[in-house]
């Protein structure tokens, strides 16, 4: 590890708009390392966010970046990559961004299997707008929309990526930078959709609504709510309660993507009009 | 010699965008643009070229956009729902100055309505759907050899200024047959965005100069108000910015007012039309004349910006203003407000779902001068 991941910055940018402890830096670095780490080509990289938190990331990466409208990075990202396939596209989404709004995005993404890179950055609460219950908000836990506890069964993202048939699903922690990094990295190797579901800090909403506004203590939180589970299959035998969220890499199954498809389906249409 | 073909108003505007070189499409199916999409999804294939179904209008207008600055020539194609659901995106378009283009066979609305009913009533949406000024161009196209003409000339407007272009179409037109001058490559002018001279040093928004994404150049797109080199700014320079982009197609109104005349030389009364309606219209023209009333006809091929100087010559000429549509009327409206008083301004309207005859134009156009005998007198 070094700190290759510093010419990747758009230092003038500088400062970036997240809150003291907020978790968000720390995936942006282990992103930045994993890219340094895997020597992928600056110029080839278009990093493409939606609205919220999350979505102010591309604004400090020297790449070719995209902020786009809320919850819609995925089908810009489609866009992008089918356009210009020398391009490799990270889609980069808050939790509300890529399953309210974006859900149906995610899981046709999840589904279609283009050779793109999802990375949600999961705090289980909408942060940009001020503290409101997400659909990963916690059973019980507080947000300015749910001020007595949510009532709502909240998304499990991994299971709902695996679910609707992304190849690659792994999910992590912000602050386990290790496996963040080697996750985002296997997700990048990754031929097809990858998806890495990263449960990340919100001490300023999360945190200050539900008793955990430090973010020593939100770290704590995330650690105790979280079980590393390696390469699990999450088969019946090794459920975790279900209170702890399970971390690790669910799938990694490589299957013909849509550009490979797709260059099949030209192949066939040139043969039939070279016969006609 | 060309060839003749006989074909649909959807199947024109599928060929012609292959024509003009469009080489992405996204798409959800709707009634009545589906062809524009099942056609582009057996021909783009054989052209190497990228179709994709999405999930949903608003994704199709993501991909597309993103196609764009991934370096393609794109198009999507929809109708009322679905054209409601991208104006998302017609606004990230317009903000982030993307050229691309956008098909809305109308149908009748409001919501579901009655998909297979052709109207004309997405006009005043067609402008100012998206919140917000902003920059947009919006055309029309009134026969089958027009919406391949239109077509191309959408990716050409899109292209030349950096905007989407909304080529506005309805379900008459879409499913109308009919013969036409097959265009051969060449026989209309495609053109292709400006290309910066120096990529080290390129602005994504300085000017209309076009590079996308992996070309050298790395920078920043966002829909949040931002200058020259993509980042966010605020207050007076957000208010420039906006007048900016506005100024793009405002100012070049003269360059993209296309539109067609019919006897309108010496011509006393004025019907003006668009779309499918100019058709009706110019044969109400011929029956005015056979009255003995010297009707003329102005066909508005481009809607968006508003074409004030064409009206503005016709409301000096003639007493009377005949605005035929099927809406209860949209850009009336607009021709009133540039008419200025000059002339008495009458909408024409027709909601339910069919088109107006040339009677009922002629008829509307000459009942404010009909006497009590029945007959016309003109001042």
């Amino acid at each position: 590890m070094s700190d290759n991941y510093r010419r990747f910055l758009r230092t003038a940018q500088l400062p970036h708009v997240w809150c003291p402890g907020c978790g968000d830096g720390m995936i942006v670095k282990a992103l930045l390392e994993a890219i340094g780490e895997l020597n992928l080509d600056q110029n080839k990289i278009a990093v493409v966010s939606g609205i919220g938190c999350s979505g102010r990331t591309p604004f400090i990466l020297d790449f070719n970046t995209m902020h786009t409208t809320h919850g819609r990075a995925l089908a810009f990202a489609t866009g992008i990559k089918l356009a210009n396939p020398e391009l490799r596209v990270f889609a980069i989404m808050g939790d509300g961004d890529a399953s309210a709004i974006g859900g149906n995005h995610f899981i046709h993404a999840c589904r279609r299997n283009l050779d793109i890179t999802a990375l949600v950055f999961n705090n289980g609460i909408y942060g940009l707008t001020g503290g409101q219950l997400a659909p990963t908000t916690p059973v019980g836990k507080r947000s300015t929309t749910s001020t007595m506890g949510s009532i709502e069964q909240p998304f499990d993202l991994v299971r709902l990526a695996l679910g609707a048939g992304a190849g690659f699903v792994a999910r992590t922690t912000s602050f386990d930078h290790k496996r963040l990094t080697s996750s985002i990295k296997r997700a990048i190797l990754h031929k097809g959709f990858s998806f890495v579901d990263i449960l990340t800090s919100c001490p300023t909403y999360f945190g200050r609504m539900n008793d955990v506004a430090e973010p020593y203590d939100m770290v704590h939180y995330l650690r105790d709510t979280s079980s590393p589970l390696h390469d699990c299959t999450c088969g019946e035998t090794d459920q975790p309660k279900a209170e702890v969220m399970p971390t690790g890499i669910f799938r990694e199954e490589e299957r013909a993507d849509y550009e490979a498809l797709y260059k099949q389906k030209i192949a066939a249409a040139c043969g039939k009009r070279s016969v006609s | 010699m060309s060839k003749k073909r006989l074909i649909q108003g959807n199947e024109a505007c599928a060929h012609a965008a292959l024509y003009a070189g469009c080489n992405f499409y996204a798409g959800y199916p709707i009634t009545p643009s589906s062809e524009v999409m099942e056609i582009l999804s057996y021909e783009m294939p054989k052209l190497g070229r990228t179709f994709i179904q999405m999930e949903d209008e608003i994704a199709s207008i993501s991909a597309i956009i993103g196609a764009a600055w991934g370096g393609a020539k794109t198009l999507t194609a929809t109708s009322g729902p679905g054209f409601s659901l991208m104006q998302e995106g017609l606004g990230y378009a317009s903000i982030t100055e993307t050229p691309c283009v956008i098909v809305n066979c109308q149908r009748w609305g409001p919501s579901t309505g009655q998909p297979t009913k052709g109207a004309q009533g997405d006009v005043m949406q067609s402008i100012w759907g998206t919140h917000g000024d902003h920059a947009i161009i919006v055309v029309t196209a009134s026969t089958v050899r027009d919406a391949f003409d239109m077509t191309v000339k959408s990716f050409n407007f899109a292209q030349q200024y950096r905007v989407p272009v909304v080529l506005l179409m309805d379900e008459v037109l879409a499913h109308m047959r009919e013969n036409i001058d097959w265009p051969e490559p060449g026989d209309i002018e495609v053109i292709e965005a400006k290309r910066p001279a120096d990529v080290k040093t390129y602005k994504p928004f300085a000017n209309d100069e076009f590079l996308p994404f992996g070309h050298g150049a790395r920078y920043h797109i966002t829909g949040l108000a931002h200058g020259a080199e993509g980042f966010a700014v605020s207050d007076e320079a957000a208010a420039r910015e906006l007048k900016r982009m506005v100024g793009k197609v405002q100012d070049h109104v003269r360059d993209l007012a296309l539109h067609d005349r019919y006897l309108l030389d010496d011509a006393e009364l004025a019907i003006i039309s668009y779309g499918i309606t100019s058709r009706p219209a110019q044969s109400a023209v011929d029956l005015l004349r056979a009255q003995g009333i010297r009707a003329g006809l102005l066909s508005l091929k481009t809607l968006w910006p508003f074409p004030d100087f064409l009206i503005d010559e016709v409301a000096e000429r003639v007493d009377t203003i005949v605005v035929p549509e099927l809406n209860m009327g949209q850009l009336v409206r607009e021709i009133g407000r540039a008419a200025g008083g000059r002339s008495q301004v009458i909408p024409v309207s027709r909601i339910d779902g069919h088109l107006l005859t040339p009677a009922q134009i002629a008829d509307a156009a000459v009942a404010p001068f009909a006497t009590s005998a029945g007959k016309v007198v003109r001042s």
